[in-house]
Formats: structure tokens, sequence, C-alpha cells
């Protein structure tokens, strides 16, 4: 953090005093040179009053400092001779181990220059156990952890002692947290602390958001008492720094239709580099990432230190790459996301953001990462990958200049993470459901909960919950004569510690490259000892057959074959890897950047702010077809090859494409048009089928109303979930989160696989016999906001009622060239399992035929049989 | 669930054969995971793991309790449909041998209504070696139709055609980039390898090191489970799991 305040900041509040600030501290200040900031001390004296109070600080704000100086200056006020302390004084929450540490160390400065008697100390799922269970009763004053070890301690008994004198809680980069599963859980163990430190004190730290009130409620107790209003916490906003001076690669080359490499951009990308001291480049996939970083040490002729970086790669790989970062040692880091959040990494003087931003607020926290002097401007390049990108970054920057946010809002606390903090409650002690209750619905996610979802999660953990039959005899948890509820069995709570927490991760394997033997390529003698490159989704391992090459770690890899938990690899000395790995990004396209999109297609004006490929493609549209106002939406048809497409613009993002076009071919199935598949990108969704749409339409056999109708949101939807694998992938997180089910462990034997119900056969079953069930409840809330954006689709369905515009074209039109590229990149959905099997089966016809026809016609005498 | 009606008239192209060969004899194998012998007007289902939810319930996995009558239900649904005079459950028809007795009453009723008017043969297996009178039918070790001996658990001492249960077995493809998973039957002619018929059993790749033993290799196929039919898949053209 010392870089963070390096310099003093311009105009008054560079001079800003107050009677809150002890002299050890404002001595300190001075003794760097800095002064202390307006907004530090606007916290120092709201929190130090015992107000909860949400800091909202772009990056590089000196936001961390500010929220430990109430703790700080309390502690330093504390009488000397105190004795070990029984408590915590101070709890530090971040969404990172990898910011906690990086925080422990950077607080260890000022502690030790100002002499404070403070002892402070880190717990996260890598501290040794021993010293786990050392702090639970002989606690540091400061503690810095993450969500799941608050989690973790409150369902110990030592618990009440533990946080009786807990004082403040400091949750940093709680933007990052709050609309998410990690952050209900906090939500929850932040009013459990609460509950047994009534007095504590919460200090939210924030980069800038869209509704900051919205965050701040997430720091005050909230009443569960019909009143309308929520209770929000104070709010200091620090100062802006200086606007950001954010370019759009303007390239030489042609930008491609479609595609998500940028790879056109290679040469220009490079230049960049070369021009600044240490750039950081996002991109928004691992594979992504890796393509690049390949792509870029092809052209590398000047050996220029290029470091690659996200979360799939080996812990101590990372840990290198972050060192050699901050000593200065690198020019470029091709990262993910794994990058976004708050640590220092040096001086970063360019950040190179590849393929769309998705989000106005994403693109201005990853800006942020360069640069952290407030008074000067970040510097930026946004590389579009596409043509429509060009567009969305052309939106991302103007509301970037602009100052606009559009962070998601926040939604109600998921179920599957009330049901496991009701178990861990029932670990530390035998509660009282009317106190629970009254304690859960105080955090804010939870608030507009009704007793009778809590009852029926309750139930669910107590005894399945199940309408008909009942497992009372097995149940978890026990109602006593006085009426609390406690656990039936220590192992419920053994259980609990070893499931706790709300990521649940896709299985991995690791990636581990072979030693071979004489330099001979013999699989079956190869030594497995070697190196592990990093981790990799077990379902992208198994797409792969033995031989085929992908790119990991920055190298073209073979896939030999697997063994236990590893996928084996030898070097391909190849150049260019067989399969593709790009499955998407994992952010959808924000609404607000796709209405300003939609804007800026709409209004010709604006074309002129974009590159001339781009404006003459949207003037050939508009020549050829039509181009719709940013009310409507558009919708072509045309024929192509056999086939008669017919292509729709919600610009709603992949996800919600994605469901609306397994949606459209079950009602275009109905209509006759025989459809045959689709494809979906951010902006587009093609569907294809037999029948002549254009014809339908003309003749009015096909309605485009009806079609895009909001009711396609009920039977359709409901048959559609009753197969869908995405449905299934959201119920076993849920099964996982709630403690249905048991997490897999890493190192577990798998020959019991037979003996283990999965997820998929319990959710067929569940569904069937009792579809109002709270697991499957809460399995629907987290696809309609995530993997299937129902919620998005619903509103998008709203939105175009009656306002679409149908253009029968004669040909594929500028527009709709680049959703046509994506066909056959991606895999089709549906009944695609049902053609393949027919596929590999006909190949077997087709070598067995002969043995074949001379086993139809044996006539298979019936025989005796005896029981014996 | 899937309908009876398609489990018995799948969509089967002319190029596809709708029945497997097991020594002399052709049987059919159905999209439910049930084989049908023709000529013998048998049904066969292997491991139906009855009551699988309430066994994990008592370990702490308080799983749907429906996976019993989801189980019997699919099987009424074949019953009814083909009507067959005798009826063997391959073994592992229980959890666990005490389960046997703890079926609520309706799922009870309907067992019974199940094997009303026709054989119904138990083989036990090693989930379910003890089988109380109450469960109804016939128990017993094995049983032997047309020379084809029917157990529970493949036996290396076996010199005839046999079908067995026991393995679960599930076989693999990719092609175009996308994998198949399914349940299968496993067969090389001489011998055949019943899928699991009940809600919550998973299954065991066929190549598996349990399988290796068991089949001429050349031989093999999988007969794969999809939703309009049955189909046969070389062994050559199978995946491993991880």
């Amino acid at each position: 953090m010392s870089a963070r305040t390096r310099k003093p900041a311009a105009g008054n509040d560079g001079r800003a005093r107050s009677a809150h600030l002890p002299e050890t501290f404002a001595d300190w200040f001075a003794s760097r040179g800095w002064h202390p900031r307006a907004h530090q001390l606007a916290l120092l004296e709201k929190a130090g009053e015992g107000r909860d109070t949400l800091l909202i600080a772009p990056t590089g704000g000196g936001k961390t400092l500010a929220g430990f100086l109430p703790s700080l200056v309390d502690l330093a006020g504390r009488p000397l001779a105190h004795g070990p302390a029984r408590s915590v004084h101070t709890l530090y929450v971040s969404p990172l181990k990898a910011l906690a540490t990086d925080i422990a160390r950077n607080l260890a400065a000022p502690i030790a220059e100002m002499g404070l008697p403070v002892q402070l100390e880190t717990r996260t799922g890598d501290t040794p156990q021993s010293r786990r269970a050392r702090q639970r009763v002989l606690p540091p004053d400061i503690l810095l952890t993450t969500p799941e070890q608050i989690a973790l301690m409150l369902s110990h008994k030592s618990a009440g002692q533990l946080f009786a004198g807990l004082k403040y809680v400091i949750l940093d980069e709680l933007h990052a947290l709050s609309a998410s599963k990690r952050g209900d859980l906090l939500a929850l163990d932040l009013a459990r602390l609460r509950t047994l430190a009534p007095d504590l004190t919460a200090v939210g730290l924030s980069a800038t958001v869209a509704r900051p009130y919205e965050l701040s409620a997430y720091l005050v107790p909230q009443r569960h008492d019909n009143a309308p209003t929520m209770r929000f916490a104070e709010i200091v906003t620090a100062a802006g720094g200086v606007k950001a001076d954010i370019a759009i690669l303007e390239s030489e080359v042609e930008v491609p239709w479609a595609g998500h490499s940028a790879r056109y951009a290679l040469l220009e990308i490079y230049e960049a580099i070369k021009a600044h001291k240490l750039s950081l480049m996002f991109v928004n996939t691992r594979s992504q990432a890796e393509m690049l970083f390949h792509e870029l040490w092809r052209v590398n002729d000047d050996n220029l230190p290029i470091a690659l970086h996200h979360g799939s790669l080996d812990v101590g790989q990372r840990r290198k790459v972050e060192a050699a970062m901050v000593s200065g040692k690198l020019r470029a880091v091709v990262c993910t996301s794994t990058l976004d959040l708050g640590i220092d990494w040096g001086d970063v003087d360019l950040v190179i953001n590849v393929g769309a931003p998705k989000g106005a607020s994403r693109l201005t926290q990853r800006i942020g990462r360069a640069n952290h002097r407030l008074d000067e401007p970040s510097k930026a390049l946004l590389v579009p990958a596409n043509r429509f990108e060009v567009m969305e970054c052309q939106a991302a920057l103007e509301a970037a200049g602009e100052g606009q946010q559009d962070t998601p809002p926040s939604r109600p606390g998921a179920l599957d993470v009330l049901a496991q903090h009701i178990l861990g409650m029932a670990c530390a002690e035998p509660f009282d459901p009317d106190r629970l209750y009254e304690d859960v619905t105080s955090a804010a996610p939870y608030r507009d909960l009704s007793r009778e979802s809590f009852d029926r999660v309750l139930a669910f953990v107590a005894t399945g919950g199940y309408a008909l039959a009942r497992y009372d005899r097995y149940a978890k948890l026990k109602q006593t004569k006085d009426g609390t509820y406690r656990i039936a069995h220590p192992r419920f709570a053994q259980q609990y510690r070893l499931n706790v927490g709300t990521i649940v991760e896709a299985p991995m394997l690791r990636v581990r490259l072979a030693r071979l033997k004489g330099g001979a390529l013999r699989p079956a003698g190869m030594v497995a000892g070697g190196r592990i490159l990093g981790e990799v989704e077990e379902q992208f391992i198994e797409q792969l057959g033995p031989g085929d090459t992908f790119v990991f770690a920055g190298e073209v890899l073979r896939f030999e074959g697997l063994r236990e938990m590893d996928a084996i690899v030898t070097r391909a000395h190849a150049t260019d890897a067989k399969v593709p790995a790009y499955a998407g990004g994992k952010f959808p396209l924000s609404t607000y950047l796709a209405e300003r999109v939609r804007h800026m297609l709409a209004e010709r004006k604006q074309w002129t702010k974009l590159p001339g490929q781009v404006s003459d493609w949207l003037r050939l549209q508009a020549a050829f077809s039509v181009v719709p106002t940013a009310g409507e939406m558009l919708i072509e048809t045309f024929p192509r090859g056999q086939r008669h497409y017919l292509v729709c613009y919600p610009f709603e993002g992949r996800l919600a494409h994605q469901t609306l076009g397994m949606l459209l071919t079950r009602r275009l199935e109905r209509a006759r048009a025989a459809p045959l598949g689709f494809v979906a990108n951010e902006y587009a969704l093609a569907v294809w089928g037999l029948n002549d749409m254009s014809e339908m339409i003309r003749r009015g056999r096909l309605d485009l109303r009806e079609l895009f109708d909001e009711d396609m949101l009920g039977d359709d939807l409901d048959a559609w979930l009753a197969e869908s694998n995405l449905m299934k992938r959201s119920f076993r997180v849920c099964a996982i989160i709630s403690g249905l089910i048991e997490r897999r462990h890493p190192g577990q034997e798998k020959s019991g696989r037979q003996m283990t119900a999965s997820s998929d056969l319990i959710y067929d079953v569940l569904r069937e016999h009792e579809p109002g069930h709270v697991l499957l409840r809460a399995a629907f809330a987290d696809a309609a906001t995530g993997l299937i954006d129902l919620g998005r689709l619903g509103q998008f369905l709203k939105r175009i009622g009656g306002r679409i515009r149908h253009s029968a074209v004669s040909r594929v039109s500028p527009l709709a060239v680049p959703v046509m590229l994506e066909i056959g990149r991606e895999s089709v959905p549906g009944d695609a399992g049902e053609t393949l099997l027919r596929e590999t089966a006909e190949e077997l016809v087709a070598e067995a035929m002969g043995d074949d026809a001379s086993v139809s016609t044996t006539q298979s005498p019936g025989g005796e049989h005896a029981a014996s | 669930m899937l309908q009876a009606r398609l489990d018995l008239m799948p969509e089967t192209a002319p190029t596809l054969r709708s029945h497997l060969v097991i020594g002399r004899h052709t049987l059919r194998p159905l999209m439910a995971g049930a084989l049908y012998w023709e000529a013998e007007d048998t049904l066969l289902v292997a491991d139906l793991h009855l009551e699988k939810g309430a066994a994990c319930a008592a370990r702490g996995m308080l799983l749907p309790p429906y996976d019993t009558r989801a189980t019997l239900s699919r099987l009424g649904k074949l019953i009814e449909a083909l009507d067959p005079q005798r009826v063997v459950a391959l073994g592992d028809s229980f959890h666990r041998s005490e389960c046997a007795d703890n079926l609520v009453e309706d799922d009870f009723a309907l067992l019974r209504s199940l094997q009303e008017g026709r054989d119904w043969f138990w083989i036990c297996g090693n989930h379910d070696p003890h089988l109380p009178k109450t469960v109804g039918g016939t128990v017993c070790a094995t049983l032997t139709i047309g020379g084809v001996v029917l157990r529970h658990e493949p036996s290396d001492k076996a010199t005839g055609p046999e079908i067995v249960g026991h393995l679960h077995p599930i076989a693999r493809i990719c092609r175009r980039g996308t994998v198949v998973r399914r349940r299968c039957f496993a067969t090389d002619g001489s011998r055949l390898v019943m899928p699991a018929f009940g809600a919550y059993t998973g299954g065991l790749n066929v190549l598996h090191e349990a399988f290796k033993p068991l089949f001429r290799w050349q031989q093999l196929e999988a007969w794969m489970m999809g939703r309009r039919a049955v189909y046969p898949v070389l062994g050559s053209l199978l995946l491993p799991d991880q």
C-alpha cells in the first residue's frame, strides 16, 4: 500500500487534519512525507464512532490503509498491560488468499515503524492445521482471512469466546463478493458475528459501483419487520483520479468478421509492448491467454521477457511470475481475471484489453491496474477481436469516459448457501429456530426471506425435507424438548467442515509432462514422473483422444493418456494445436453495454466514430437489408445451400441466446419449419432448418410475434429443463453446497464410481417426484441468473413484444456474417448425442455387415430352463 | 421418464440391428435398460438397487427417497407393455438385504402387482445375499434358460454362455469433439453384462480393468442406450474413462 500513498494528493485534501488521528499516526505520515487523504480521515471519523461505513475509491486510492486506520488507532489506544488477547479485535476478509497475504506484508511496515503493540496473522486454506487450532485459542489482534475460514471458525464451540471482543470487520473488494454465493455466505457470517459481538463496526471497501447504497446495505443489520425500507451504511467516496487515457487499437490489418483470437493484431500488440515498460494484457479466458502468449512468443524477435498468468497454472509458477513482475524483470504479462483484483503488481504503465471488455465497470477496474498514482492518467489499449467487438469497445470506452458503471444488481441470497450455514450453526451450538431466522434475515441478501422458505431449508438440512417419504430416523438435526435444534451426531460436523464453502470447482486433472526414455515415443514405457504444468478441467480432457494436440502453459502439447488424476502429455513439435479450446467468454455482455451498442448501431451519426472498415460494413448492411432502430429487434431470413436460415439480433449475450435457441427450435418444430440446429454468439442467434421460413412468414404460416411470445418461458422452458445439461450442472453445484452430496476430494478412490449416485440421477428422480423441492428451487434460481440467463431472456422478450422487424433477404446479410461464421465451431447442442451414437453405430454396421446378415437369420430354438 | 411404447418400437433404421446374440439365442435390448427374450417370453433386468436412497440416508446423505418408486414404475411400464410370462432380476435387486423388509406399503403393493400372474425370479447378488420370503417369487443363486446361465457376478468357471449384472457397464465414445457416455449392454457373443436398471445406480466404463478377463476383445460390442434406440457400437471405437 505504500505505493498508493507515495505522493500527496493534489488540492486541499492533502492538508486535511483530524482530531481523530493520534499524534503517532500523524507523525508517521509526516515521516514518510505523506499527508492522510480526506477519505482516509472521513472513514476514520465515521467508523471510529462505530458507524458502519462503505468506502468507495478507485484503484490506487490508499483504500486498504484507510480501511485499517480505525482499527489500528483503536488498538494503539489500548491500555498496555492487557495480557494475551482471547479474542480477535479486527477481522479482515478478502476474496483472494493471495490478497490477504499481500495485505499482511504491507501492513507489517506501518505497524513496525509506529511501534504499535499489534499482532497480525493470516489464516487461509494453506495455513497449517496446528496454527489454525492455536488461532482459535490464542488469536492475533488482527486476523486476515477469507469467507470460508470465517464460516469454519464460526462452526466451532469456541466461536463465542473467539469473537466476543471483535471491534472491526473489514470487507475488502466488496463489489467483487456481494452479488455471489460467496457474498451470501459472508453476509450470513457477518450476521452471526454481530450476534456474538453486538458492538462491532463493519467497514466495506469497494471499487466504484453502479448502486453504492445497495452495496452499503450489506454492511448494516437489516430488520425484517415488513418495513419496506432498507437500512444503509454511511458512504465515503474518495475523489476520483485523473481520467484514464483509453484508445482502441486502429489496425492497419482487416478486422475479422468473427472469432475471439485477435491474432490479426498481433504485431501491433507487440509494438505496443515494445513501446512501454510493463504491459498487462487482459484476456477473457484461459485458452485465449494460452493462445496469445504462444503467438506473441512466435513474433518475439527481441526476446522480450513476456510471461503468462492464469488460474490453472501451477501455484509455484504463478508466484514466480508475480515476483518477477514486482521486481521489474518483465515487459509484459498475459493474464486472465485472476489478476483483476487489487494486488500491487509493480509499475504497470499500459493495460491492454484483448477482446471485448463485456462491461464498463470491469474495464474501469482493469485499467486501474495501470499506474497506481491517482494524479497521472492510466493508459489503456483496447483490442477488439472482431467487428461487433469494435462497437462494444467503443461503447465501453465512452461509458468509462462518462464514469458510467454497470456492476450486477444485488439478488436474493441463495438457499443452498443458507442450508450450509444452518448446519454450521448447529455444529457450533444448539440453536433456536426463531432466533436464527431473525439473524439470517438481518443479512441484506436474506432480508426478504419468508419464514416458510426458511423452515423448508431447515427441514431440508434436518431430514431432507421430502414431502412424501420421511427420513426422520436418519435426521442430521434433532429438535430437543426446549425447541432448539442440535446435530444428531458429531460426524455431521466433520462432514460440514469438509464441505464448507461455495466454490464448486469443475473437477480438475493435473497436466504432467512425461519424461521419455531414450527420446523414443513409447507411451507404454513412459515415465510419468515429469513436471506438473498445471491443472485443466476434466471436461476438456474428456474430449481429447491420445495424440491430440492442444495449447497449455504456453506450449503445444500432445495428449498421451491418463494415469489416475494426471493427464500425461509430451511436447509436440508442432506450431498449431489441433483442438481449439475456446469455450466462450466467462462474462456475458452487460445489459448496459448491449444497450449502448444497439443505440450506436441505430444512429448513423455515431458510425463516424468507428473505424472505416466497421462503418463501411454497417453501410453495406443498410443498403442490402435493414439496420434496426434501438428499440427493435431485427430478424432476417434467407436461403443458403440446401438450408433456410433465420438470424435474429437480441444483443443479450451468449448464454441467453443459447437458451433462446433451445426454445426457438422447439417452437419452430411445432410450426413445421423443420429446424436442424442453431448457433449463438454474444450479439445474434442463427437457426437453420429444411423449410423456407421467408415463405412461411409471407404466407402467414409462421407468425414471428407468436414465435417470440413471452409464453415461451412457460411449458417449452419446462420441457427443455427436464433434459437440460445446464440445469443438471446448476443442480450439482447446489447439491454440493447444501451438503446433499459430498465433494469429491482430490486423490479420492474412484473405483467406487458405479456405487455413487451421480447428481444427474438424483435430479431426474427429484424432478419427477417432488418438483417443488427446495433444492430444485435453488438450482432454478441459479440457472435463471447464471448458466441459462433466464432473467435476461424474460426482460428481452418483454422489451421486443410487438417490435420485431423482419427482413427477408436473398442471401446472407453483412450483419449476419459473424454469427454464420460460428457455425461448425461449436457442437450442436440438444439431441446431438443421438446423432453421434447413430453415426458410430453405423460405422459398426459397415465394418461388420457380412457377419450381421448370417446372424439375423439364425433361429433361436426355445430351450428348457430350470432354476438351480 | 421414457414411455414404454417408445422402448418397444425404437425408430430403428433398417441398417441397425435390433437384436443381439448370446450363444444360439437372439435377445432384444430395450432402451429402458432391460433385455427381452422373446422366444422364452422372459424379461431380464439387473441391479435394481431398490432402497438405495434410504441406505445412503442412513450414512448421512439424505437423497430423495423416491428411487424405489421410480425404479419399480419404470419396470412396471415394461411389464405392462410386454406382459412377459417370466421376469428375472439378476441380483443386487435390493441395495441391502435388510432393506427388503423396509419397503413402504405402497411400494410393496406395487411390487406384488407386478409379480401377479407370472413367474418371478430373484437371483441373489452381493448386496442382497439373503432375501426374506416377503419379497415373493423364487429366490435362487443361478438360473439356466436354454443353456444360458443367468447369475449376478460373471463366473471364471463358466463353460457356456452367461448373462450377468453386477458391473454396471457404461460406454463412452467421442465424435466430432463431443463425448457421449451411456449405460450399455456389453457382450462378446458368449457373455453379456447387463446395465444397471436402478434409478440411483452409476456406472463403470467397460474398458475398466474389472472387465478385462470377461470378453474376447475382438468380438466386444457395447449396445449403448439412446433416447430413440439402443445403438450397437464396436468395442474398438470405445474410450476409457478418467
